[in-house]
């Protein structure tokens, strides 16, 4: 177990490609950090030159207070879960388990001891003596991290591991990860496009995009407080709406509606979650939404519907009644602004008296 | 969303069967394919064994049954024996070397090509070449008068006569029969390496500091089922498909050059006539061959991991 210390680090291809342009991260021993982004962001070539295979082209890389940066992959006391397993197809469960410890001349009885005891915690056990090809996607799943796990490396990361599974055993295996992350406290880096994902599992987040961080902190924190349009469009679900508005003399203007508001100035970017979105109370200054399709999802139904040329999504309970044009309310407490131009976070608010 | 889609319930198809109305519909398919078989395998091998237990007149009018005396003679024969002991030795020499030589060239290719499809066509393309001229350029090499072998032999005092010393043809045969193999090899093997999922060296790559032992333990695990199939191949090439080559070196040359078992057999029955001794050869020869495939199948092929 270790702390991670990611320093401008850069990674440039032999075409003068870059993907990650002095990305730095400081991971405590202990951490569950999840790298979210589109793909071709840069997060899968950060994860493996955090396990040595990929060079890096400039920066630093610490794991505890060693300095990783040209050691091999065997020595960065670090084990790697694979998108599609990368099991030894020739070997059983028991060697797939038991070759890394092996091959760093552990003693036999430790390789048993330790092979058991990751059987046991991934109930795996009844599988030791088979081929990866007999074993389903979900148990395959579980001996790749049996084999991180047997290991007791510093690290685990992990490179998309639940893409491969369906949508059903990818949330028990989700909860099983981080279960697992719990109990043994090691510090994990986990790569995913999933921004589910990366909200259920993650200590904190990290939002690349471009090869470049858009926003660090915990799910909520990401979630409540966006830096920018990027990270308020990709986590969430349904995405953020983002709509264009005016700021003029203390208050934000969008479709005829005005909200007091402080800190802002000309055209911005006004984000709004779906869920803070409800129907106006009759009377109350609403936008007029002309709704063009619904999702029904059960527990809640999403309205897709255009204000004059601005697409908007709420989400509203299944029983409130809906007709062509719905009146709908903005929350004062709730509005996100970003620059109309960089699309960076601006810190307004509405003043306590409004 | 997705997650409310049930797991479907998977129920293992029984293996799909034609059913044919007719029984002799089956048989009419299989027909062209066993016709070909039976034309130019079985019923060579037929009258191979048939003539083997005779002595054919040199004129061709007549033979006499000799029941196993061809055998015995052949068997007997110190010459005999001294030819399948040489081709023992080709072969074992043809086929370790070829395959050899073939995986480290793979090996080293595979390092610098992985993705690059451009370069590898370039490599592969060589396999266009037509066989018999690579095996002609290779012969030329060892030319008395133009091989450049020869003289860069001449440096070092080695005073290469292919074609008049025993060991020198020899070696000139087995090199020859060597390169001209190479490719094949390669490319299969190339092909094995460029098969082993990236993900699969990568995981091998945390787990096994050594190179050496990674090779070992992952990579060539994954390599055998193609390296098995090599094997047959090149023991069948080694022993059979060598023919052109050792013709071109050995023939009208003095008697005292290694040939091997088959050519032997060419050359007792079409120069000596002795169709009877020559069948006896080759039947003996298929039996080996027979018992040697049986051998790789039953002790070798258990330990193959098939992906």
């Amino acid at each position: 177990m270790a702390s991670i210390a990611i320093e401008n680090v850069v990674k440039t291809y032999a075409g003068g490609n870059t993907a990650v342009h002095g990305v730095s991260i400081d991971i405590k021993d202990g951490e569950f950090i999840v790298l979210v982004g589109p793909s071709g962001c840069g997060k899968s070539t950060l994860l493996r030159m955090v396990a040595g295979l990929e060079p890096i082209s400039g920066g630093e890389v610490r794991i505890g207070d060693r300095r990783v940066n040209d050691l091999d992959p065997a020595d960065r006391d670090i084990a790697m879960v694979f998108q599609n397993y990368a099991l030894y197809p020739h070997m059983t469960v028991r060697e797939n388990l038991a070759y890394g410890l092996k091959n760093r001349k552990t003693p036999k009885a430790e390789i048993e001891a330790r092979v058991a005891e990751a059987a046991r915690m991934l109930e795996i056990g009844q599988y030791l003596d088979r081929k990866p090809r007999a074993l389903s996607g979900g148990q395959r799943q579980r001996v790749a991290m049996g084999r991180a796990i047997v290991r007791k490396p510093a690290a685990f990361l992990f490179d998309e591991p639940l893409s491969n599974l369906d949508a059903k055993l990818r949330v028990t295996m989700r909860a099983e990860i981080r279960k697992l992350q719990k109990r043994l406290g090691t510090t994990s880096i986990y790569v995913t496009h999933d921004q589910l994902e990366a909200m259920t599992l993650a200590d904190r987040l990290v939002v690349l995009n471009a090869g470049r961080i858009e926003q660090i902190g915990a799910p909520l924190e990401i979630y409540h407080k966006p830096a920018s349009t990027f990270v308020a469009s990709f986590i969430g679900s349904p995405a953020m709406n983002l709509v264009d508005a005016r700021a003029e003399g203390g208050m934000l203007w969008f479709g005829g509606v005005s909200v007091p508001l402080k800190g802002a100035q000309g055209p911005v970017t006004l984000g709004l979650r779906a869920e803070d979105l409800r129907l106006a109370a009759p009377g109350e200054a609403a936008v007029q939404l002309r709704i063009e399709h619904v999702e029904e999802l059960g527990a809640q139904r999403l309205v897709h519907g255009m204000f004059e040329d601005q697409s908007l999504t709420i989400a509203l309970s299944p029983d409130v009644p809906l007709s062509d044009v719905v009146p709908v309310a903005l929350p004062r407490e709730r509005l996100h602004l970003f620059d109309a131009v960089s699309g960076k976070r601006i810190e307004a608010r509405a003043p306590v008296f409004a | 969303m997705t997650a409310i889609s049930a797991k479907p319930k998977v129920q293992a198809e029984p293996a799909k069967r034609v059913q044919f109305d007719n029984a002799l519909l089956p048989w009419l398919f299989l027909l062209p394919q066993l016709a070909v078989i039976v034309v130019f395998f079985y019923w060579p091998s037929v009258q191979a064994v048939q003539s083997s237990f005779f002595i054919e007149d040199p004129f061709g009018f007549g033979s006499t049954f000799v029941g196993m005396a061809n055998y015995a003679d052949a068997l007997a024969s110190r010459e005999y024996r001294r030819i399948a002991s040489f081709t023992a030795v080709f072969t074992v020499l043809v086929t370790f070397l070829s395959l050899a030589i073939g995986l480290l060239l793979a090996v080293k290719a595979d390092a610098v090509i992985r993705g690059a499809s451009a370069y590898k066509t370039l490599l592969i393309s060589v396999y266009a070449i037509a066989p018999p001229v690579a095996g002609l350029i290779g012969m030329m090499f060892f030319d008395m008068h133009i091989g450049p072998f020869v003289q860069m032999a001449a440096w070092f005092g080695w005073n290469m006569q292919v074609g008049l010393n025993y060991f020198d043809t020899a070696f000139a045969m087995v090199f020859v029969s060597v390169w001209k193999q190479i490719p094949y090899n390669f490319i299969f093997f190339l092909s094995g390496l460029q098969a082993v999922p990236v993900s699969v060296r990568e995981a091998a790559f945390i787990d096994c500091k050594n190179g050496w032992r990674r090779f070992r333990t992952v990579t060539l695990p994954l390599l055998m089922p193609t390296a098995f199939f090599l094997l047959i191949i090149n023991i069948t090439y080694a022993l059979f498909d060598t023919f052109g080559i050792i013709d071109v070196m050995v023939k009208d040359k003095p008697a005292n050059n290694p040939i091997t078992l088959v050519y032997k057999v060419y050359n007792d029955g079409f120069r000596g006539n002795d169709l009877g001794g020559s069948s006896a050869q080759s039947v003996i020869l298929m039996v080996v061959v027979f018992a040697l495939t049986i051998v790789q199948f039953r002790f070798l092929e258990k330990r193959i991991h098939y992906g």
